[in-house]
């Protein structure tokens, strides 16, 4: 077994190209310890699968190495590497039934038929299938063949389980269901867990922690809260949650803290996170949760005259659409309070944040 | 609301009327469209196979040509003596088909019961004129087999125009007044025999083209695209080359003096003088029959490996099966409607295969269908050629019904 330095799933330097053009993952470099949810998080084409798959054994990295327990694994074929894993359709064998299914991994690993129908067993009651053991995958709805999915990869009790999203086929309220129902599964047993989704609630409700691909480099590798907290770049500041973007120019660092004028002309006081020092462009990070509306400036605070363009009642916090400093898609959430101001359509409040709450970002290029 | 009521449209009018009457129109525009092609299969395929079906069993010559003679034969019992009244009969009917020109026709029919009586006829028929009675005598004069108790039983059963005789041929036993059905003599067989080497030849063209075609679809089903489009180009090319055609290339490739086995003569594993013979026999056979058959078998596998998404595979492989494993457990499973659709088709296409054996299947490669053509054209006994076709039609249903037990029809896939 490993030690507790060594990481369980390594990746060092892996690139991969399928057509010797183009990078489809640029220099991955990633380390998975023992018993961790990691999950892959990132848009359509960023190459998450391609990574799975190279862990998994189904495509080679074109350059670097994967280390598995310590050992490369990079010549290993997949069935070697005892790896489960859930495909997106579930990939369940049609001709047979669902306790087939099960057995199929032990049978393989030529167990005694006890010992399978005892393994079988507990792994379709984890997931609590047990009165479906004699089906067919087609007679199962989309959540039960989820279900056994999970047990078939979980069955022959591997270290590592990679699923690439297992649950995007299922509506929202049985994906939360699932979810939940994964994380538990995997809190209990204990094996690390690979996943990859595009969706990120998904990926912060689940995860240990979370790399953010963006074009096939992580742009980010960090627990869900500081992620959601404090990203490091205009992209996962983006990706992750809802986010407010203000474009401007570096003036002055100190500190820090970067003093910023922005396109408008106003200046403002922002961390400086992932600038290019005095002098360059930058892109401020706002959440709108952490903004405030104030009829006058407020002291402490960076205010911006803004106008409300729109206004939606959501019960809790009303979302509040306004024009600051050209941006006329400015989020706030003002909470439903008794003191409330008058909210008006139209209105020009000011609009303003913690210093401590505005990220100066790099600029990215839409 | 009442449960037992029934549910009516706005206006009343119960709903299943209503919905009776707005689909009227449409199925009648159905039926306009679907009438033409109705009336052409009806006309082209469904009515001549019921009329050939029916000549399989019934064949009224002798009763039409033979009219007196025909209610006498009906009463006799087949065991007693012929009576003069119909030896007066048959030569009143022998004169009448001698003026109509129709003697040949009712010679070849009883010459089908009794081999070695056409002429028995013919030549009576000319002479019939100028008998006088007692005609049994006279008769037994001309010809002494007129006396022979086998020729009147030959001609009651040619009387019979609804009758199991052809069935019975077709199936090596000859049926009789008095003792009903009798197998023939193990050598005089010749039908079962040829019913069984169509069988077996079938069978090995349908195993062959499973062997040859299943690497040739798989390879066409996970090819990227550019390779399994000339792929297919490939296997359909035979499609777009006449059939006489490519059988004629395998008499010049296979013969003799042929491309294969001057290559192996050459190569050193035949000698010069003892060549194989691989076409006019069953060998010749077998392989052109299995290249023409080819890609019925192809098609079919494709069609389905097609839809077999690659993540069976590597769930297979992710599960810790070695890829054989994962090949014979999870992928050939899954390919089994294809064999199955591919397997039938290709068995009852061969089945039938006429002109193939007829040109390269010398005389232990021939099928069933060419002794049936034989019937039709040269021998002129429509009604054996009928009752063979329709053996053979019976064992392609009891094919398919066994078909659908096994493996279920619904599990088919053509395409
Ligand atoms: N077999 C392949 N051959 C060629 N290119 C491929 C292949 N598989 C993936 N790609 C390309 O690699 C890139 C990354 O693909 P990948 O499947 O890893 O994306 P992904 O992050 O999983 O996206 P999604 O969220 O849509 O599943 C894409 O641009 C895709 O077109
Ligand atoms: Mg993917």
């Amino acid at each position: 077994m490993l030690d507790g330095s060594d990481p369980f799933v390594c990746f060092r330097n892996v690139q991969k190209s399928y057509d010797g053009e183009t990078l489809v993952v640029k220099n991955l470099n990633l380390e998975i310890e023992s018993g961790e949810f990691v999950t892959m998080l990132g848009p359509s084409g960023s190459g998450k699968t391609t990574c799975l798959m190279m862990l998994a054994g189904f495509e080679t990295a074109t350059h670097g190495e994967i280390e598995l327990g310590g050992k490369p694994i990079n010549n290993i074929p997949p069935h070697k590497r005892g790896i489960g894993m859930v495909f997106q359709n579930y990939a369940l064998f049609p001709h047979m039934t669902v306790a087939e299914n099960l057995t199929f991994p032990l049978k393989v690993r030529g167990m005694s038929s006890g010992e399978i129908d005892e393994k079988v067993g507990r792994a379709l009651d984890m997931v609590q299938m047990r009165f479906f053991a004699d089906r067919k995958p087609a007679q199962l709805s989309g959540g039960q063949q989820q279900r056994i999915a999970l047990a078939r990869a979980l069955v022959f009790e591997p270290e590592l389980v990679l699923m690439d999203e297992p649950l995007g086929a299922l509506d929202k309220q049985l994906r939360e269901h699932m979810q939940y129902e994964i994380k538990h599964i995997h809190e209990n047993l204990g094996v690390t867990v690979v996943y990859v989704t595009h969706d990120q609630s998904e990926a912060l409700t689940m995860s240990n922690r979370i790399a953010v691909f963006d074009d096939g480099v992580i742009q980010q590798l960090a627990d869900p809260v500081t992620l959601y907290e404090k990203p490091e770049n205009a992209f996962v500041a983006q990706f992750i949650g809802e986010n407010n973007t203000l474009a401007g120019t570096v003036t002055s660092l100190s500190g820090g803290v970067a003093s910023v004028t922005l396109d408008s002309g106003d200046a403002v006081k922002a961390l400086a996170i992932n600038t290019d020092g005095k002098g360059s462009a930058t892109q401020l990070s706002v959440r709108p949760e952490r903004c405030v509306v104030t009829p006058k400036k407020k002291a402490g605070l960076s205010s911006l005259k803004g106008r409300i363009e729109e206004l939606i009642y959501l019960g809790d916090h009303i979302r509040c659409r306004m024009t600051v400093a050209g941006n006329d898609e400015f989020i706030v959430k003002v909470p439903n309070t008794a003191d409330q101001l008058g909210l008006q359509i139209g209105a020009e409040p000011y609009v303003g944040w913690q210093t401590d709450d505005c990220r100066a970002l790099d600029v990215k290029d839409a | 609301m009442n449960a037992t009521q029934p549910i009516t449209a706005a206006d009343g009018t119960p709903l299943k009327k209503k919905l009776a009457q707005a689909m009227f129109r449409s199925k009648l525009r159905a039926a306009g469209l679907v009438a033409p092609l109705l009336a052409f299969v009806l006309a082209s395929f469904i009515f001549p196979i019921f009329a050939l079906m029916w000549q399989g069993v019934h064949n009224n010559t002798f009763e039409r040509l033979m009219p007196n003679l025909t209610e006498e034969l009906r009463v006799w019992d087949g065991l007693s003596e012929p009576t003069e009244e119909m030896y007066t009969l048959l030569v009143a009917d022998l004169r009448q088909n001698r003026a109509d020109k129709t003697i040949g026709r009712v010679a070849s029919r009883v010459n089908q019961e009794l081999a070695g009586t056409r002429s028995l006829f013919t030549s009576t028929a000319r002479k019939a004129a100028k008998l006088e009675p007692p005609y049994r005598d006279a008769l037994i004069k001309t010809k002494k087999k007129w006396g022979e108790i086998k020729v009147w039983q030959a001609m009651k059963l040619t009387n019979q125009s609804l009758t199991p005789g052809f069935y019975a041929t077709s199936l090596d036993a000859v049926y009789t007044v008095d003792q009903g059905f009798i197998m023939k003599e193990e050598k005089r067989q010749i039908y079962t025999k040829l019913f069984i080497r169509t069988l077996m030849i079938s069978g090995s063209v349908m195993l062959l083209c499973l062997l040859l075609g299943y690497p040739v679809a798989y390879l066409l089903a996970t090819l990227p695209l550019k390779y399994s489009n000339l792929l297919m180009i490939m296997v359909l090319l035979p499609f777009w080359t006449s059939l006489l055609v490519r059988t004629t290339a395998w008499i010049a490739i296979l013969q003799s003096q042929g491309v294969v086995n001057d290559i192996l003569v050459w190569v050193g594993i035949a000698a010069d003088d003892s060549r194989f013979s691989l076409i006019y026999n069953m060998t010749g056979t077998i392989i052109a029959m299995t290249h023409i058959l080819l890609p019925f078998m192809i098609l079919p596998l494709y069609s389905v490996m097609k839809t077999i998404p690659p993540s069976y595979m590597r769930a297979a492989r992710s599960l810790g099966a070695t890829p054989t494993r994962a090949f014979i457990k999870v992928y050939v499973p899954q390919t089994i409607p294809g064999m199955g659709a591919g397997g039938l088709l290709v068995f009852i296409l061969a089945i039938g295969y006429y002109i193939t054996p007829a040109l390269v299947g010398g005389q232990d490669g021939q099928l069933i269908s060419n002794m049936i053509a034989y019937h039709m054209q040269k021998s002129l006994n429509w009604s054996l050629a009928a009752a063979l076709g329709g053996i053979l039609l019976g064992g392609v249903l009891i094919l398919y019904w066994a078909y659908d037990r096994i493996i279920g029809i619904d599990n088919m896939k053509l395409g």
